[in-house]
C-alpha cells in the first residue's frame, strides 16, 4: 500500500490549518473556537485576515483539549485554561529535551 | 455479553439521582482521565467510568439499564432479555444474531440508535470515519531516510447494520522523513472508513524517537559527545567524528577547552519543509583511567614544568 506524501501532514508550527480543518480533527464547533481565540487559548496567524489560519502544532493539543472537555464535561473557559497550560508544558518538554541533548552523558570507561 | 454493574462502577444508589451521577462520574473521571492521571491503570479504569456515565446519564438508556436488574453478577456471563434479541433480529431482516461479540455498553448504543431513526434513515446519513490516534516509537535512522510502519490498533467498527464491535486492524503507514522527537504526523484519510459517504477519518501518529547509544536529538539537531585526550586538546588534532550517514574529518584547533561546541553543518536530521539540522560534536577531556609507566613520567615531567592553574579563579573570586 502506497500513499502521496500529500497525505502526510507534520503537524508542527510551519505549516498551517484553516479553522475548517480545526473543527472537523477536534471536533469541537466553530462558535467555541473562537470564543477559544477570543480568550487567547487559540492564536490565529493572522487575527485581521479574511479566514483564520492556525500553526498546525495546535492540532494534537485541541484534540487533546477537546477529549477533555467532552469526558470532564468542562465550561469553556476551564478548556481555555487547560490549552494554555497544554502548550506551557510542550515548550517546556521541548526546552527540557534540547538541554537534555546538550547534557554530556559521563565519559566511558576504557 | 458479561455484565458490569454501572451503579456500583460510579458509586452511587441504583436509586440516585441524575445529579449525583454526575457529580459522581466528574470526581472520576478528574481522577482517571488519561491525559491528566498519576494513577496506575488509569485508561482501563478510566474507560470503565466512562461506559457506566454513557449509559446511565441518559435515562432512556438508564431505564433499560435497569431492566435488567441486578441479579446478575459482575462479569458474569449474560444474555439480554428475550425481546431485546427478538428487535436486533427484526432489523437483521430475521438473521439469528450474536450478541457475543458486544460490550453491554454497545448494547445501549446500539438501542438508541434503533430507537432514534429507522434502518433506512440511518442509512442515508453520511458517517465520518473514526481518527485513530497511536504513539510510534522511530530509530534515528527512520527519520532520516523516512519508513513505512505497521501500526496494530484496537478499533471500534461499525457494520453495515450500524452496530459497533471492535476489531483488530493493521494499518501501513508511511512516515516521510523529517520526524524529531514530540512531533506530530497527521495521516489523511488512513483512520476507520466513512460510512453513506461520510469521509474518511485520519490517523494521528504521536512521534518519539528511540534513544540512539550516540545522537541526540534537539529539534532537528543531533549532539554527540567527543572524547579527546588531554594532548589531543592542548596541540590540536585531525579527528574522526561518526554521523548519521558516515564519519567526517574534524579538525581540533590547540587549546580546545572541555565542553566546546563544535559545529558540523547539515549532519542533523533532515527538517520537512527541507534542508538539515546541524551536528554539535561536545568536546568531553578523557583521562586514561590506568597509566603506563612510560605515560606516568610523561605526566610527572609536565606537572613540574607547567605554570598552569586552572583553579585561579577560585582565589581571585573568592577573597
Amino acid at each position: 500500500m502506497t500513499h502521496d506524501d500529500d497525505h502526510a501532514v507534520w503537524l508542527h508550527e510551519r505549516t498551517s490549518v484553516t479553522i475548517v480543518e480545526l473543527e472537523r480533527t477536534s471536533g469541537l464547533p466553530r462558535d467555541l473556537l473562537r470564543d477559544l481565540v477570543d480568550m487567547g487559548a487559540l492564536e490565529p496567524l493572522d487575527a485581521s485576515a479574511a479566514e483564520w489560519k492556525f500553526a498546525a502544532d495546535c492540532v494534537a493539543r485541541l484534540r487533546r483539549g477537546a477529549q477533555l472537555y467532552r469526558d470532564l464535561e468542562l465550561e469553556t473557559s476551564a478548556l481555555a485554561l487547560a490549552l494554555s497550560f497544554m502548550e506551557r508544558i510542550e515548550e517546556l518538554e521541548e526546552r527540557l529535551r534540547a538541554l537534555d541533548a546538550q547534557l554530556p552523558r559521563p565519559p566511558q570507561r576504557r | 455479553m458479561k455484565y458490569r454493574d454501572y451503579y456500583a462502577t460510579l458509586g452511587v444508589a441504583r436509586d440516585a439521582a441524575q445529579a449525583d451521577i454526575k457529580k459522581a462520574y466528574r470526581k472520576l473521571a478528574q481522577k482517571f482521565h488519561p491525559d491528566v492521571s498519576k494513577e496506575k491503570d488509569a485508561e482501563a479504569k478510566f474507560k470503565e467510568v466512562a461506559e457506566a456515565y454513557q449509559t446511565l446519564k441518559d435515562p432512556e438508556k438508564r431505564a433499560a439499564y435497569d431492566q435488567l436488574g441486578s441479579a446478575y453478577q459482575p462479569g458474569q456471563e449474560f444474555r439480554p432479555p428475550p425481546d431485546w434479541e427478538q428487535q436486533f433480529a427484526q432489523r437483521d431482516g430475521g438473521q439469528s444474531f450474536s450478541f457475543d461479540d458486544l460490550d453491554l455498553s454497545d448494547l445501549f448504543e446500539n438501542l438508541r440508535a434503533r430507537e432514534a431513526h429507522g434502518a433506512r434513515a440511518r442509512a442515508s446519513i453520511p458517517i465520518p470515519g473514526e481518527d485513530y490516534e497511536v504513539a510510534a516509537q522511530l530509530p534515528l535512522e527512520a527519520a532520516l531516510h523516512g519508513t513505512s510502519l505497521d501500526l496494530n490498533l484496537s478499533v471500534p467498527e461499525v457494520d453495515a447494520e450500524g452496530r459497533v464491535r471492535r476489531v483488530a486492524k493493521t494499518v501501513t503507514a508511511r512516515i516521510p522523513k523529517g520526524a524529531t522527537d514530540g512531533q506530530r504526523l497527521r495521516l489523511r484519510g488512513q483512520g476507520g472508513k466513512g460510512r453513506n459517504g461520510g469521509r474518511d477519518g485520519d490517523l494521528f501518529l504521536d512521534i518519539s524517537l528511540v534513544a540512539h547509544p550516540l545522537f541526540r536529538p534537539s529539534g532537528h539537531d543531533l549532539f554527540v559527545d567527543l572524547p579527546l585526550a588531554p594532548w589531543e586538546a592542548a596541540l590540536g588534532a585531525q579527528v574522526e567524528v561518526p554521523t548519521l550517514d558516515g564519519a567526517v574529518n574534524v579538525t581540533i584547533p590547540p587549546g580546545t577547552a572541555a565542553g566546546r561546541k563544535l559545529r558540523i553543518a547539515k549532519k542533523g536530521l533532515p527538517r520537512p519543509g527541507g534542508g538539515e539540522g546541524d551536528l554539535y560534536a561536545i568536546v568531553q577531556i578523557v583521562n586514561p583511567t590506568v597509566l603506563g609507566d612510560r605515560e606516568r613520567e610523561l605526566f610527572a615531567q609536565l606537572a613540574e614544568s607547567s605554570r598552569f592553574d586552572p583553579r585561579g579563579h577560585f582565589k581571585r573570586e573568592a577573597s
